[in-house]
This record gives structure tokens, C-alpha cells and sequence, in this order.
């Protein structure tokens, strides 16, 4: 009993921190569905009334934010699969082809993925507008594809690395080429792998803003991400609207988390230590 | 993550000993990596030359560059601005990377040799998701939820004091200059802590729960547990952690976007934020590529820095277990 008594105030404490985590989550939510008047009454701490969901449907309509839901999406689902693509085909080439000067290749794209976007930017966005490709979402995709391709090279890399030798020995006795080996073999062996690397580079792309903010410039193109930073940025908007935008961008962002929980928690633990 | 290709070439060099290989077909896998290349080429490495060029040139975005030589370095040494933002990655460093990893250690240790030991691993799943959370939400919206309750009139953090009897503690948190870089480092410390914790938890799973038997039963506290054995067994991850995140504080730019743009008067710049407004306000392309080319050798050399402090550990460690 004593040292069961001991015990609580540890769990206690460590639910009073969570607590605080999840906070700023909660009254935002509380406020996104209070009405102005009842914000301005009442202030940002008491329970809301009612259920209020104007705000919310004017802020959507205002920055027609199904457009930008669908821009995210596109461009992440995009990014996540090309980049997936371009991943295993440098990994293939890397963990089970051996070529030579492998630590070179796999050295050339760990250092680019280190390059910081900020010594990228200016040359991106003035050689896309030379290409017309300026403002257009297929840049961001693009470049994304390539960022992303480069922490999946290596992640693949080391997985591939380890690939059971007698299955690619087999299937080339029996007669496969090297790209059927790939496609038929290799890619379905490696898919939780895969799995995990595309529910990254789709959480990643979306939460990606810089490079966005200098490539998306109208309101068409813009992703989720850009256009609330943007509106921030002007400072235009009053509270409850400040609510209704931060309530619609945590969401998509809370769905994914509680989605993919077990992936992206195993996916991080992956990624930093293999 | 760096551990991952150092690992992954090391698994790729041993396999190469393994046994005999048909050197003929080796050479044609080449050909997979041909876009990979072609794509890196157009997209990175074209663009960090053509940016380390234009540091050498005076050039406003429109008709050509004019060459200056080192004019653009020099003038970045006199730069009070240039240093004032160095400065600030350095308070960045201390809020995404120091703090985070010594609260994540004690966390994932509370949770992965207390929690989950007394209350069930439940318990500590439910909690390391509720630290996780920030992390997945785009910078962009935890700014703006941040910039909120951090508000000077109606914030919810100034509303809160008020509410127990605190009115005196009340600040403009974001707008004061001498309170705004700390007001951000608070909120760069709630967005990071999640990684170090999942990472330290994951790398926990791997120590021997011997080890802490053995302790519990010669009769080490928790504290004692926490330093003698927790510590070092993940410190490889430790490295990982502290390099990644140092990396990440350097570069941190969506965060002071949407909370201060830098301001008030320049107390919150940061290196991304200067060159990026040096690139885009002031349209000064030359002076923005150098800064941008200093940040990529300082995160290059901390990288190359972080690589041999892993490596270092992981051989200490494997001759531990040897």
C-alpha cells in the first residue's frame, strides 16, 4: 500500500505535463466554436455555451480552404509516392547492385539532404520562373520528390543492405531481369519499409513551409500550411477566426497522427537509429 | 539518421567480404540510380552551386551579377544584424536541442522503467502520445495557435494569470524585444520534446531489462538506475538526437515567420529568416546567398561532427560487447 502511495504522484506528475501538451490543443478547439460575442464576454478560458460552427464556415469559405486541403493533398500524395519511387530505385542500385563507389554515392545524398533549404531557395525559384514553372504546384513536387528521395535513399539503403541474397540469386537462376527482380521481389519483401517511409514523406511535405511560401504565391496553388502562415502573417484576422483557422489546420494534422501513430512512432525510432 | 547510412555502408562493406560476387553484371545496376542522379543534379546540387556563386557576386535578382569577390563576407563580419541572428540560432540550439533531450531522457526513462512497469504499458503509450503531438502538426498552425494564447490583450496565457491572481506577471510575450526570444523558445521547446522522448524510448526497448533487475534488487534508486544505466546504454541515441535537433534549431525558419517575422526590432532573427528576407524584402541576392552559404558550412561541419561522435560510440560500444 505504502509503496503503491509512492508510486502516484509520479504518474500524476507526468499526466499534469501531458496535460500542458495538450493544452493549447483543447482551447483552441473550445474557442473555434464559441461566438465572437461570447469570446469577447467571456475570454479565451470559459467553456463555450453553445455550438458555433459560423466561424468555422466563414473562415473556410474566406480562404476556400477545400482548395488548399486538396493543394496539400495533391502535392503530399504526390511527393510521398514519386518519392518512394525514386528512393527504392537509388536503393536497389545501392544495397543489392553494390556498385562501386557505393559510400560515395550514399555520402553524395546524405549531403544534399543536409544542404538547408535557405541556400537552395533564390536559385530554385529563379530558375522555375526561366522554366515557366513558377507558381505552379508541379515545382514544389519536384523539388519535394528530390528532398524527401534523399533521406529515403539512405533509410533503404541499409534495409536493402541486409536483403536476403539467395531470393535474388533464385529468381535471376529462374530466369527474372534485374527489373523484375525489383518489382516482383524486392519492392514487395521491403514494404512495411516503404510503408513507413511514404507516411513520412507525405506528413513531412505537408508540414513544409518555406520553400511553399516562395513557390506558391497565389491563392489557388497554396498549400494548407502556407496559406494559415500567411494569414497570420498579415495579422487580419480577429479571434475567432484566428480559432477557426488553427482548429482546421490541427485537424487533418491530428487525423494523420492518430492514423498512423504506430508507424510514425516505430518510422522515427527507424530513422534516427537503425 | 546519420547513423542509418553509416550503418547501412558498414552492413553494405561487410556483405562485400561475404562471399564471392559476379563482378560482370555489378556495373549495370548503375543505371537505377540514373534519375536519382539526374534529379539531385537539377535540384540540389545546380542550385547550391549557382547560390555559392551569386555569394560572390552583387546582384538585386534582374540583369547580371556583378562580381565582387569576397565584398559580400566581409561586409557579413561588420554586420551587427549577421551576428545578432547568430546569436539567437545559439538560444534556438539551447531551446530545441539542449532542453528537449535533457526533458526527453528523464521522460522516456519515467516512462519506459516506471510507467510501463507499474501502471502498464498502456499508460506510458497514451502519455508518449500526448508528448508526440506537437510534432505533427505543421509549424505554420502551432504558430498560429501559439501567437494566440500568447496574445498581449485576451491571450489566453495572459487571461489565465489573471485567473489566479497573477495580473502583475501579465506581458506582451511576443512583443516585448527583451521577452520575445524567449517567448519562442518556450514554444520551440513544446514543439521538439516529442522526438527525443520517442527516440529514447525506442532505444530503450534494446537495453536488458536484466540490467535493471540486477540494480533494483543490489538496491539502486531510480536516479542511480538513470545514470548508471539508462544513460549510457542509449548513448548513440543521445548523438543522434543532439545532431539532428542542432541541425534543426540552425534552420528553424517557419516558427519565427508566423510568430514574430524576426521582430520586435530584429530580437527574434535567425539566420533562414535573415537570408530569406535579405533574398525577398530587401532583394539583396548577393548578401543572401552568403549568408545562407555560412549557415551550410556551420551545419555541414556540425553534421561531419555528430557522424564521428555516433560512430565513436557505436565502436565504444560494440567493444563493450566484444
Amino acid at each position: 500500500m505504502t509503496t503503491a502511495l509512492r508510486r502516484y504522484p509520479v504518474l500524476v506528475a507526468l499526466c499534469i505535463a501531458a496535460l500542458f501538451m495538450i493544452v493549447p490543443f483543447l482551447i483552441v478547439a473550445v474557442n473555434a466554436v464559441k461566438s465572437p460575442s461570447e469570446y469577447s464576454a467571456n475570454g479565451p478560458l470559459s467553456l463555450p455555451k453553445g455550438f458555433y460552427l459560423d466561424g468555422l464556415k466563414s473562415f473556410w469559405e474566406r480562404v476556400d480552404y477545400g482548395q488548399k486541403l486538396f493543394n496539400s493533398v495533391l502535392i503530399s500524395g504526390s511527393v510521398a509516392v514519386l518519392a518512394a519511387i525514386l528512393s527504392v530505385l537509388n536503393a536497389y542500385a545501392i544495397g543489392i547492385g553494390r556498385i562501386k563507389g557505393r559510400t560515395w554515392v550514399l555520402a553524395f545524398f546524405v549531403l544534399a539532404n543536409m544542404l538547408p533549404q535557405e541556400a537552395l531557395v533564390y536559385p530554385i525559384y529563379y530558375l522555375s520562373k526561366q522554366v515557366g514553372l513558377y507558381d505552379t504546384r508541379l515545382s514544389v513536387i519536384i523539388v519535394f520528390t528530390v528532398v524527401q528521395a534523399a533521406f529515403g535513399t539512405f533509410l533503404l539503403s541499409s534495409v536493402l543492405g541486409q536483403f536476403p541474397r539467395e531470393i535474388i540469386e533464385a529468381a535471376r537462376i529462374d530466369g527474372a531481369n534485374k527489373w523484375q527482380v525489383l518489382w516482383r521481389i524486392v519492392v514487395p519483401v521491403s514494404r512495411p519499409t516503404i510503408g513507413v517511409l511514404l507516411v513520412f514523406f507525405f506528413i513531412w511535405t505537408w508540414n513544409e513551409f518555406l520553400l511553399p511560401l516562395v513557390m506558391l504565391i497565389s491563392n489557388d496553388n497554396q498549400t494548407v500550411s502556407v496559406a494559415l502562415g500567411v494569414l497570420q502573417g498579415q495579422r487580419l484576422m480577429d479571434a475567432t477566426m484566428t480559432n477557426a483557422a488553427a482548429l482546421l489546420g490541427v485537424l487533418p494534422a491530428v487525423v494523420f497522427f492518430i492514423v498512423f501513430q504506430r508507424t510514425l512512432t516505430r518510422g522515427i525510432a527507424a530513422g534516427a537509429v537503425k | 539518421m546519420t547513423v542509418t547510412v553509416e550503418r547501412g555502408a558498414r552492413a553494405v562493406a561487410k556483405h562485400q567480404h561475404a562471399g564471392p560476387r559476379r563482378p560482370r553484371t555489378r556495373d549495370s545496376y548503375a543505371l537505377f540510380l540514373l534519375p536519382g542522379f539526374l534529379a539531385f543534379l537539377a535540384v540540389i546540387i545546380v542550385p547550391f552551386l549557382m547560390n555559392t556563386g551569386v555569394s560572390f557576386t552583387e546582384w538585386q535578382g534582374i540583369g547580371s551579377p556583378k562580381w565582387t569577390g569576397l565584398a559580400n563576407y566581409r561586409e557579413l563580419l561588420d554586420d551587427s544584424e549577421f551576428w545578432a541572428s547568430f546569436r539567437h540560432s545559439m538560444f534556438m540550439v539551447v531551446a530545441m536541442a539542449a532542453v528537449p533531450t535533457m526533458i526527453g531522457l528523464v521522460l522516456a526513462a519515467a516512462l519506459f522503467d516506471y510507467i510501463a512497469k507499474h501502471f502498464g504499458s498502456k499508460w506510458a503509450a497514451v502519455l508518449r502520445a500526448c508528448f508526440y503531438l506537437p510534432q505533427v502538426l505543421p509549424i505554420a498552425v502551432a504558430g498560429i495557435v501559439w501567437s494566440w494564447i500568447l496574445a498581449p490583450d485576451n491571450g489566453s496565457l495572459n487571461e489565465l494569470l489573471k485567473a489566479i491572481g497573477l495580473s502583475s506577471w501579465q506581458q506582451d510575450w511576443l512583443g516585448d524585444p527583451d521577452l520575445a526570444l524567449y517567448s519562442v523558445m518556450g514554444v520551440m521547446v513544446w514543439v521538439q520534446i516529442g522526438f527525443p522522448l520517442v527516440v529514447f524510448m525506442a532505444g530503450l526497448q534494446r537495453v536488458d531489462p536484466l540490467l535493471y533487475e540486477a540494480a533494483e534488487l543490489d538496491g539502486a534508486g531510480w536516479w542511480r538506475r538513470f545514470w548508471h544505466i539508462t544513460l549510457p546504454q542509449i548513448r548513440p541515441e543521445i548523438y543522434v538526437v543532439l545532431t539532428w535537433c542542432t541541425i534543426a534549431a540552425l534552420k528553424v525558419f517557419g516558427a519565427v515567420y508566423v510568430l514574430t517575422k524576426g521582430g520586435p526590432g530584429g530580437a527574434t532573427d535567425v539566420p533562414s529568416y535573415f537570408s530569406f528576407s535579405t533574398f525577398f524584402e530587401k532583394t539583396q541576392v548577393g548578401y543572401g546567398a552568403a549568408i545562407s552559404t555560412v549557415l551550410t558550412v556551420i551545419i555541414l561541419l556540425l553534421s561531419l561532427i555528430g557522424l564521428k561522435l555516433q560512430t565513436r560510440a557505436e565502436d565504444a560500444e560494440e567493444g563493450v560487447r566484444a
